[in-house]
């Protein structure tokens, strides 16, 4: 089993209209025991940039703490948050620095630009940027959540039915994966407002 | 390659009308061409892999005072993928006898089958029904002959003989036990610690149901290659019954409900001293 499926994880971001949704699974398991129910996987930067991160939970955890620390940094010699394209790139460039042992995990980044304007982009594991205009995925449940997305993803949605799309999508994805799951963990960010909602699923 | 000689185990009644056409079929003992390799310890590792879904599952059994419990998932798996939630893991061989199923799926099928064949000759040749501990001793002396060469079965067989209830179980590497308690399958240590800690033998038929049921559930919880439904057969003096067949997804939340909650705890590191 890859180093990337040890502990499990499916995770998701959406674009609609002047918003964006992220959601990812709550599963921590070794292998196939599941040891935690609420684990946190879409760490928040600022009030408007998410990343959410797939793969090995340790290296998460830790690259979590260094991306923390470059954009305090910033923030200190700057006077203003990051803008997406820009954290996106901090990302690739942290992770590239690590080339030849990188930190097991896909990165999924969700924001708000400066107009409004949402961001999703995703990485492999030593810094690929890969944009996207619709939705990106990641995770051991990657393969069905491209599915899932493909199929009910729609242009320019509303708030209240990207949340519904993105759930529905994350739930009945992880359905068809032993490796996540036990519920789910959406954000959902429109320019004036951040929703967080914790989702009930199959604990099985 | 030997073969073990199962002639003792044939029935010794003159079969009627074309027997010969019944010896090839049924009567003779199962036998499979092998295949034409060198290297045959390596071709059979190569096919093993290739054939071996169903991995992850939970199955249990036990007595009590009224007969024989028995549960299991529903989950098949290939790898991390989920490929079905609606498998018959708990087989019906008779309407006195079930086998379980755990491990390559089509290998417990075939075999519990061929079972259910040769336990109902014996019924026809002996004017009475197989004891449980002639099943599964018919069953085990079959995988024993096959050992080493990639079967995957773990099964329980139990039911209900002239002995009262019986249990057994049997594995392709040549085990059989007799037993009060077993649990097979990747989610049986979870099956095992629910099961152990509520056990009783003058359980009533009801409180065994629902701790099937209960092992079953907590075994899909932490266990990610079970789940699906949780079945709940009982075997008594006149024979099997379907108790129960829960959505593991609902049973969670009636276990367990909730209450809509502000704000979950975060995770946060442990403060330096």
């Amino acid at each position: 089993m890859s180093i990337f499926e040890y502990n499990g994880s499916a995770l998701v971001a959406m674009v609609g209209k002047n918003c964006f949704a992220i959601a990812s699974d709550r599963r921590l398991g070794v292998q196939l025991q599941t040891i935690a129910t609420d684990f946190q996987k879409i760490y928040r930067i600022h009030h408007k940039l998410f990343i959410g991160l797939a793969g090995l939970a340790t290296d998460a955890q830790t690259l979590y703490q260094r991306l923390v620390f470059r954009h305090k940094l910033y923030h200190l010699r700057e006077e203003r948050d990051m803008k997406p394209e820009t954290f996106a790139s901090l990302v690739s460039a942290v992770l590239y620095e690590k080339r030849f042992g990188p930190y097991f995990c896909q990165p999924v980044i969700a924001g708000l630009g400066d107009d409004d304007k949402p961001f999703i982009c995703t990485m492999d594991s030593i810094g690929a940027k890969e944009l996207a205009k619709d939705f990106v995925v990641a995770g051991t449940a990657s393969e069905s959540l491209y599915g899932a997305c493909e199929s009910m993803f729609k242009p320019d949605m509303e708030a209240e039915e990207l949340f519904e799309t993105i759930s529905q999508a994350l739930i009945s994805s992880v359905d068809r994966d032993c490796l996540s799951g036990w519920g789910g963990h959406v954000y959902l960010v429109t320019p004036t407002e951040v929703t967080e909602r914790i989702l009930k699923g199959r604990m099985d | 390659m030997m073969k073990i000689d199962f002639s003792g185990l044939d029935p010794y009644m003159p079969v009627k009308g074309n027997a010969e056409d019944l010896d090839d079929e049924i009567l003779a003992a199962p036998s499979f061409k092998l295949p034409v390799t060198v290297d045959f310890d390596g071709f059979q590792k190569a096919a093993v892999q290739m054939v071996k879904p169903a991995k992850g599952t939970t199955t249990l059994a036990f007595i009590f005072k009224d007969g024989v419990m028995v549960a299991a998932d529903s989950r098949a798996s290939m790898g991390g993928y989920i490929s079905s939630q609606s498998v018959k893991k708990i087989i019906e061989i008779n309407p006195y006898m079930l086998g379980t199923m755990a491990g390559g799926a089509a290998d417990c099928q075939f075999w519990h089958r061929n079972l259910g064949i040769k336990c109902r000759l014996h019924e026809l040749a002996n004017k009475r029904r197989i004891s449980v501990a002639g099943a599964s001793k018919l069953l085990a002396n079959i995988l024993y002959s096959y050992r080493g060469m990639g079967l995957s079965v773990g099964t329980m067989i139990a039911g209900w003989d002239e002995n009262g209830p019986g249990l057994y179980y049997v594995d392709s590497e040549g085990g059989r036990l007799k037993g009060t308690r077993f649990s097979v399958g990747s989610g049986s240590p979870y099956a095992y610690g629910v099961l152990d800690s509520g056990y009783r033998f003058d359980l009533s038929v009801e409180e065994a149901a629902e701790l099937a049921r209960r092992a079953i559930y907590h075994a899909t919880f932490r266990d990610g290659a079970s789940g699906g439904v949780a079945s709940v057969y009982h075997v008594g003096p006149s024979g099997w019954k379907k108790l129960s067949g829960d959505d593991v997804g609902e049973l969670h939340y009636s276990y367990y409900p909730v209450e809509p909650t502000a704000v979950e705890q975060e995770m946060a590191d442990v403060p330096i001293a």
